[in-house]
């Protein structure tokens, strides 16, 4: 009885999540896909695409700083890379539905650019267009959110090699935003998230002594209320960061990725925000708690075109589970920010499990409603 | 969603079984929904006059959910009375929720949660009660009825708010605890954003029989717990004590009852030192036979002069409460050690009548100085109207939801 649905479960995953199964051909080597930006001409190493997901590196020949799009055979945007210089090369994935379509180069960032044509066929043709805008949207916010939170955290790691306690203090929740909103997608880099977000229950002894991340800097500031030796923890904080930030485009992101992904959002809410787990020190849950579920929203906001076409039901039970969470989470602002969580009462955390658990039910089937 | 043809649990468990069986278990399948549910000794009717699990011959397991509401809206009541009713007649005839656990859309979590998946109906019931509080949430105070009162504190009361009350409650009992744990869990999936659980009881070890002819269960002091109930079976009885009649007060409730549910914690160490004497005196029962004082039976009518004045079945037999009968179906419960290395184990109380001042209320008074008092505390309460059973098309409730479905 058991192997049938399983092997079921495998051959859907590759028919609904379309564009994971195009960019898994191991025949097209994502590596070997360019596009060669100089003053003058916009290179295209391949220009005979197979429907999905592809990585392309960009590349800045040229002497200006350049941008590349992407377009869909609508001729509307499908994702882009601006700013890049001189010399320098950027890869970024895209998920290509099938048809006749375009990728430009913009030397100068100005005017239409050089446009070349390309073909893209196969499976990946019935792929909804606008799905395909809200999985490079959602590109485009997880770019936002991860540079926001390198900036951030640029400014805290700054305080902290400074000394001053009060204003890590009050940068740190902040610096956290941006990885919270995004942390399915930012987890999903198996070497990066314990270096950077690694609680220290969950640490062997062994592991306590190699404890690098924003934790780590967390306890040293609320429990020592020094960080003092913290210097390279910090900078190594900003490095790890870096390093997500140059990879993250690397991710391969479906509709039903992205669902998942929201649905992951609220289950870390649900087991780890809820308990106060999450910042055991600072008690600063409640911001992580906000950062997780608007991110979730923006991940049912880019799809629900789609859910309030394909089920009406679900985007209105969803409209109002997230509204009743926001109103749950609006009680306990303070400022700009939220109140310590160890002053949130039984009555009160228990109203918020409730409110997550009527949203996190609903969520988990958002990635079948646009699959 | 599209509808599929729903997979039976019965029948899984058939194609698991005798290879020989297998090609009934097939046709079993096929037709799982439109078996007459008395064709399996294994399924108990969800549809009927009453609500099955209040006659019902107890079984021996128990899940038992108090739910609070989280919204003010009962036309949302409805509507999860309505998803609460067509899961529960699919769980109790042995079919998982919805499109089931498997074999669904490969994407979406599945409808049915799959614990129970090749496991008998196991004559799962489920029984569905309304707080006083439910009414004062939703505005209908004025169809709150009379008999449905708040408990009064009873001396020695020591009662948890965290394991106490609730507007909904949801009683699952049978012969497997993961059937009934299975069905309370799904029950409460469905609910999210509606309802939320307030607290939660697991039971084992029926206490009560509500079948004469079987043996009489004994609860965790080790006496026989249930000699004088209310037999099932007896419809004068029932019909006299258990089921509200039409003429009692609110018209919703006719064919419904009345339920208490108390957690009574048991000081197991001290009543385990406490000697045979003392301990059949402070029943009024031997332990042994379960006989009262000057008979040799357990069945012999009891002679209650012959007991302790404070003994705990004279004191609790209706001729000291002006006749006062309750149907009982406790359950014994053991949640492992309570930090100070005693047993957290006791009884779990549910009984059942047509009126709660006439019956839980008047015993449990009359219960102020029993010795038995010294070796139990009662530490959970609540009370709910039982509405009638459902008929087929309908739903729980909906003698006082229909309105606003």
């Amino acid at each position: 009885m058991r192997s049938l649905p399983l092997l079921a479960l495998t051959g859907a995953v590759c028919v609904s999540a379309l564009t994971a199964c195009g960019g898994s051909d191991p025949a097209a080597d994502p590596a070997a896909l360019t596009v060669v930006s100089t003053d003058t001409a916009c290179e295209v190493s391949q220009k005979d695409l197979a429907a999905g997901s592809h990585t392309f590196t960009l590349v800045n020949k040229g002497s200006k700083v350049t941008e590349v799009y992407f377009y869909a055979p609508d001729g509307k945007t499908l994702s882009e890379k601006e700013n890049i210089g001189p010399g320098t090369s950027y890869d970024i994935t895209v998920t290509l539905p099938a048809g006749d379509q375009q990728i430009g180069c913009k030397p100068g960032m100005v005017g239409d650019g050089i446009r070349q044509d390309v073909k893209v066929s196969g499976a990946a043709a019935a792929l909804d267009p606008r799905l395909v805008k809200a999985v490079a949207d959602y590109r485009l916010f997880i770019d936002a959110q991860v540079a926001d939170t390198v900036t951030k955290s640029e400014a805290f790691v700054a305080a902290v090699k400074s000394g001053d306690v009060a204003k890590a203090k009050e940068l740190y929740a902040g610096s956290r935003f941006g990885w919270e909103s995004v942390e399915p997608v930012a987890e999903s880099f198996g070497d990066l998230d314990p270096k950077i977000d690694a609680r220290e229950a969950d640490l062997t002894d062994e592991e306590k002594a190699a404890w690098t991340g924003w934790h780590r800097l967390e306890k040293a500031l609320w429990t020592d209320g020094s960080v003092k030796g913290q210097e390279e923890t910090a900078e190594q904080l900003i490095t790890d960061l870096k390093d997500l930030q140059s990879r993250v485009h690397t991710v391969d992101i479906t509709p039903a990725s992205m669902a998942n992904g929201a649905k992951e959002l609220l289950d870390e809410v649900a087991t780890g925000k809820i308990t106060g787990e999450e910042e055991a020190f600072s008690h600063t849950d409640l911001v992580d708690f906000k950062a997780n579920v608007d991110g979730a929203f923006k991940v049912y906001e880019l799809l629900s075109p789609v859910v309030k076409e394909k089920d009406a039901a679900l985007a209105g039970t969803l409209d109002t589970a997230f509204a009743d969470v926001f109103t749950a989470l609006k009680k306990h602002e303070k400022g700009d920010s939220y109140v310590s969580y160890d002053t949130v009462g039984a009555a009160d955390r228990k109203t918020l499990t409730d409110v997550v658990n009527a949203l996190g039910e609903p969520l988990s089937k958002l990635a079948a409603a646009v699959a | 969603m599209a509808s599929r043809p729903r997979l039976s649990r019965r029948a899984l468990l058939g194609a698991g079984g005798a290879g020989v069986l297998a090609g009934a278990a097939g046709l079993l399948a096929a037709r799982a929904g439109d078996e007459p549910a008395h064709a399996d000794p294994g399924v108990v009717a969800f549809h009927g006059p009453h609500q099955a699990g209040i006659a019902t011959p107890v079984q021996d397991r128990l899940h038992f959910a108090a739910f609070d509401l989280t919204t003010d809206d009962p036309a949302r009541v409805a509507a999860l009375l309505r998803a609460w009713t067509e899961a529960a007649a699919a769980m109790t005839r042995g079919a998982p929720v919805g499109d089931g656990a498997v074999d669904g859309v490969p994407l979406a979590p599945p409808d049915d949660t799959g614990e129970a998946l090749g496991l008998p109906a196991s004559r799962l019931t489920l029984t569905v009660g309304f707080g006083p509080s439910l009414f004062t949430k939703l505005g209908l105070e004025d169809q709150r009825p009379k008999a449905l009162v708040d408990l009064p504190h009873f001396p020695g009361d020591n009662l948890d708010t965290a394991r106490s009350g609730g507007d909904l409650c949801v009683q699952a009992c049978a012969d497997d605890p993961q059937v009934a744990v299975h069905a309370v869990r799904n029950l409460a999936r469905i609910g999210f954003g509606t309802v939320s659980v307030r607290w939660s009881q697991l039971g084992f070890g029926k206490t009560s029989s509500t079948t004469p002819d079987s043996q009489t269960p004994r609860n965790m002091m080790g006496f026989k717990d249930g000699t004088a109930n209310i037999p099932g079976t007896d419809a004068g009885l029932l019909d006299a004590h258990v089921w509200v009649a039409a003429g009692d007060g609110a018209a919703w409730m006719a064919g419904g009852s009345y339920l208490v549910a108390r957690r009574i914690r048991m000081h197991i160490e001290t009543w385990d030192r406490t000697s045979l004497t003392e301990q059949e005196q402070v029943i009024g029962r031997s332990k042994g036979e379960g006989a009262g004082p000057g008979r040799s039976r357990e069945h012999d009518p009891v002679i209650l002069a012959k007991m302790a004045p404070d003994a705990h079945v004279r004191l609790a037999h209706p001729d000291s409460n002006a006749g006062a009968r309750l149907l009982r179906r406790g359950y014994s419960f053991t949640d492992g050690t309570d930090g100070l290395g005693r047993l957290d184990a006791g009884l779990f109380f549910l009984a059942y009548q047509r009126d709660v001042s006439e019956g839980f209320v008047k015993v449990q008074s009359n219960l102020r100085t029993d010795r038995l008092n010294e070796y139990i505390q009662h530490v959970g309460s609540g009370v709910y109207a039982i509405p009638p059973g459902v008929r087929e098309g309908g739903f729980w409730g909906d003698t006082l939801f229909a309105k606003f479905a």
